[in-house]
């Protein structure tokens, strides 16, 4: 029996370490999914929450000054329009360009700017039409919206 | 032929549920000629399922763009292999492959197990038909590959199609899926035959036994996968990274996890006949994660960095997982008094709980990692609310716990089963806790700040040791009786047990890979702005952008950096980073140059033209330390794995706790 016990017990202190470092992970990394409108509507004391924001990418608004690339986001129905400041050290996915659905992780700073750490295009790894769209004509590779 | 390929589908459909009825009627009444005839299903299962790969295929290779499949993955001026690959480029088309393989697997196991396993075998074909059904289903009504576009008024033929993402045109993605499915669908062998042991309430070692191959098998392939995933996502996507927690990628590591825990907690049960319940679980677990891995990247349930299509396929997986797991507690269930342990842990010092712990924290790594990956789906259903964690939530959790599994594999062989004196570790572990002294004292001393880095490269030291040792100690004795070098002794040993040190080799390519994956916590990286003909720098390298030069093929339009490094003032080459924009889809990608070498990466992507000034480019540099040694600590791991499955010289009768090695002949009690 004690040697069960003592299993019992270092079996706790090692879930019980995992579960604290996970707990802490969650806080550190949690972000919150939102619309464009959503952020615009948050009120001030939100500010400054991670936050993850999926948009269109408004065409010809991609503007790269020194490292920093600036863009415009917005809602396809709408025309709610983000700006964000992109300033992240990975390079931005090839997908990302005019048109693509893009998804900003980061912050709105108080003046209405998004300033993104990382930004993710839709389809790196696989196209797929809508089901039952596998229209003849427009076969161009447009990103599927359908996941989020 | 399109007809043909939908007629075959169907047909399989059909022969597959047949093959299910007839195997569960046939075991259930003892009737072997309905067993029989499910046999025969499973093949034709197999011969319809190749043609109606082989008429997709065909289609693919040759361009033949009435089909909407291949106008949507594929367009002529492609190489034949990525044509080839289109196969599994989309959903239609890799869940044709699934079926397919599962459809081979299945007429494998019955092939050569045409005379063993009487009683067993109408269950194991009942699962493996089930689940083939269950496959043949979406590929029929759900996901149809044959679908032909319309032509007539109005609408535009295809001229050319849309070509396969160019992302997905490189060498090691065209392997990818290939072996990650081997993988997936694989480990369906063990579990039939599990549940098939345990419906008949066979002796509880026999489904090991056989299906001890298998696991290792598909475990290795599941590995393969994974790491040509890796390694395409290092030298494709442009970041210079390797992992990043995307829920896809979590999917394809979720089974492996448990897997490998698997393939580690069933010695207990050959070796002691302990935990058979446990190893039960496993095995259902291990299957079923493989199917909600493929449900996971299908359905749209969590977005993630590669996008899919939100169908119909969701529920359906739902409906397989409800289905399959009910059937499966049940039955375990029911059968606890059957799957009781023959041994009691003795102490906490000792093989058994080793392998306890090994299973304890790869377990809590997998519920970590699907909690992570389902925290979206579960936040909002919770609290209305999406919320997702990032890489820092996976890494917190995931480190620690892949120190104490490094751990764990220097000290799980060298302690004995049963109980283990402190007097007998110390002796195990003097030389391996030395070297690990000695490292981490080596690397303070060269100003290595890092916690985690100097653990891992530690326990690296330690575990390297612990096996450097074993292979040693062997062979020097079988060294001294044959008058042979220690090298050749070091083969004859691992081939007396292949088991036992191919084991060992595999623990050695963990470590090597630990290694690389240290590596990263000294990256370092810069984007710069660069005229052409000027110098900037990077880590100990000079790096001079020289000319950009461009040109077009059929595929794509390129546009190239030519860049000059030096380290210490010499020339050490030129290194070309590319942007490529592929004709068929116009989307732009980025070709990166590394210089790979033992003790670093250099790593360029050339991000693009300057907008402000175009005499300059914009080149993204990294170093990543290290990184080759992922890389071959996998070759190492592939290598041990195919050890183990080539048979022992010298059968081990492996009675129940029998003890081999160095270190486990301590006297048995005798009773």
């Amino acid at each position: 029996m004690k040697t069960y016990i003592r299993f019992g017990l270092l079996v706790a202190a090692i879930l019980g370490t995992l579960a604290w470092l996970a707990a802490s992970g969650i806080r550190e990394s949690k972000t919150y999914y939102k619309t464009i409108s959503e952020l615009k509507s948050m009120p001030p004391s939100e500010a400054g929450k991670r936050v993850r924001v999926t948009g269109d990418v408004v065409p010809g608004s991609i503007r790269r000054e020194g490292t920093a690339v600036h863009f415009q986001i917005c809602e396809k129905d709408r025309g709610t329009v983000l700006h964000v400041v992109y300033t992240g050290k990975d390079p931005l996915p090839d997908t990302f360009r005019d048109d693509a659905q893009a998804m900003a992780d980061g912050r709105l700073a108080p003046d209405g700017t998004f300033h993104a750490s990382s930004i993710a295009a839709k389809c790196p790894s696989k196209y797929e039409a809508a089901p039952g769209k596998a229209a003849p004509k427009p076969l161009n590779p447009a990103p599927s919206r359908s996941s989020l | 032929m399109e007809t043909l390929g939908a007629f075959s589908l169907l047909l399989a459909l059909a022969l597959a549920a047949y093959a299910f009825l007839a195997s569960v009627i046939g075991g259930w009444k003892q009737k072997p000629f309905l067993v029989a005839s499910a046999r025969r299903a499973v093949y034709g299962v197999f011969i319809l399922l190749t043609a109606a790969s082989a008429i997709l295929v065909s289609a693919l290779l040759s361009s033949d763009f009435r089909y909407a499949y291949v106008a949507e993955r594929s367009n002529r001026a492609m190489p034949a292999l990525y044509k080839f690959a289109a196969w599994w480029g989309g959903q239609e088309g890799s869940l044709l492959l699934w079926s397919w393989m599962l459809s081979l697997y299945s007429a494998i196991v019955v092939w050569t197990n045409k005379t063993k396993h009487r009683t067993l075998m109408p269950w194991v074909i009942a699962v493996l038909a089930f689940t083939q059904t269950f496959f043949c289903t979406l590929n029929t009504f759900v996901e149809p590959p044959f679908q032909m576009l319309a032509v007539g008024r109005g609408v535009t033929s295809v001229v050319d199609g849309n070509g396969l993402n160019p992302l997905l045109q490189y060498w090691l993605m065209a392997l990818h899926p290939p072996a990650l499915y081997l993988g997936f669908v694989g480990f369906v062998v063990p579990f039939a035959f599990a549940f098939a042991s345990l419906l008949t309430r066979q002796p509880g070692e026999a489904w090991i036994a056989t299906t001890r191959r298998w696991s290792l098998i598909t475990w290795g392939f599941l590995s393969i996968g994974i790491m040509l995933g890796q390694g395409w996502a290092y030298a494709v996507l442009g970041w210079g990274g390797y992992w990043a927690w995307d829920p896809v990628e979590n999917a394809s590591l979720l089974p492996w996890i448990t897997g490998t825990a698997f393939l580690h907690s069933v010695m207990m049960q050959e070796k002691k006949g302990m935990m058979k319940v446990w190893n039960m679980v496993l095995v259902s677990a291990t299957f079923f994660l493989a199917i909600f891995g493929t449900f996971l990247t299908r359905s749209g349930v969590v977005s993630s960095v590669h996008a899919f299509a939100q169908s119909s396929l969701g529920a359906w997986f739902v409906g397989f997982l409800a289905i399959g797991l009910s059937v499966t507690t049940f039955l375990i269930l029911r059968r606890l008094d059957f799957l009781r342990s023959e041994a009691q842990l003795e102490s906490v010092l000792s093989r058994e709980a080793s392998f306890l712990f090994n299973n304890l924290l790869l377990l809590a790594s997998c519920f970590a990692v699907l909690w992570g990956t389902l925290f979206p789906v579960l936040t909002e259903w919770w609290m209305g609310e999406k919320i997702t964690v990032g890489p820092p939530f996976f890494n917190k959790v995931n480190i620690p716990i892949g120190l104490a599994l490094l751990f764990l594999t220097g000290v799980g062989p060298l302690i004995a089963w049963r109980r283990s004196s402190w007097e007998s570790l110390k002796r195990a572990f003097r030389w391996p806790a030395l070297a690990m002294a000695l490292t981490m004292a080596a690397l303070l001393a060269f100003g290595v700040r890092h916690l985690y880095a100097l653990m891992s490269f530690g326990l690296c030291a330690f575990v390297a040791a612990t096996v450097i040792m074993e292979f040693y100690k062997g062979a020097r004795a079988i060294a001294a009786r044959n008058q042979m070098n220690l090298l050749r002794a070091a083969v004859e040993l691992t081939h007396r047990n292949t088991r036992r040190y191919g084991g060992y080799l595999v623990h050695m390519g963990i470590v090597l890979m630990f290694i690389g994956y240290t590596g990263s916590a000294f990256n370092k990286d810069t984007t710069e702005e660069v005229k052409i003909g000027s110098h900037f720098r990077i880590g100990a390298y000079e790096l001079q952008v020289k000319e950009v030069t461009d040109g077009s093929n059929p595929n794509y339009a390129w546009q190239r950096a030519v860049v000059a490094v030096y380290r210490g003032g010499q020339y050490l080459g030129d290194l070309k980073p590319e942007r490529r924009v592929y004709a068929a889809s116009q989307q732009p990608t980025s070709e990166v140059a590394i210089r790979r070498r033992l003790n670093e990466d250099l790593y360029l992507n050339f991000a693009s033209m300057s907008q402000s000034d175009p005499e300059a480019a914009v080149i993204q540099a990294y170093v990543f330390p290290l990184v080759s040694w992922i890389w071959i600590g996998f070759y190492v791991l592939l290598f041990g794995t195919i050890v183990c499955l080539i048979p022992s010289k010298v059968k081990y009768a492996y009675a129940k706790t029998q003890v081999v090695g160095v270190y486990e002949r301590e006297p048995e009690p005798v009773p």
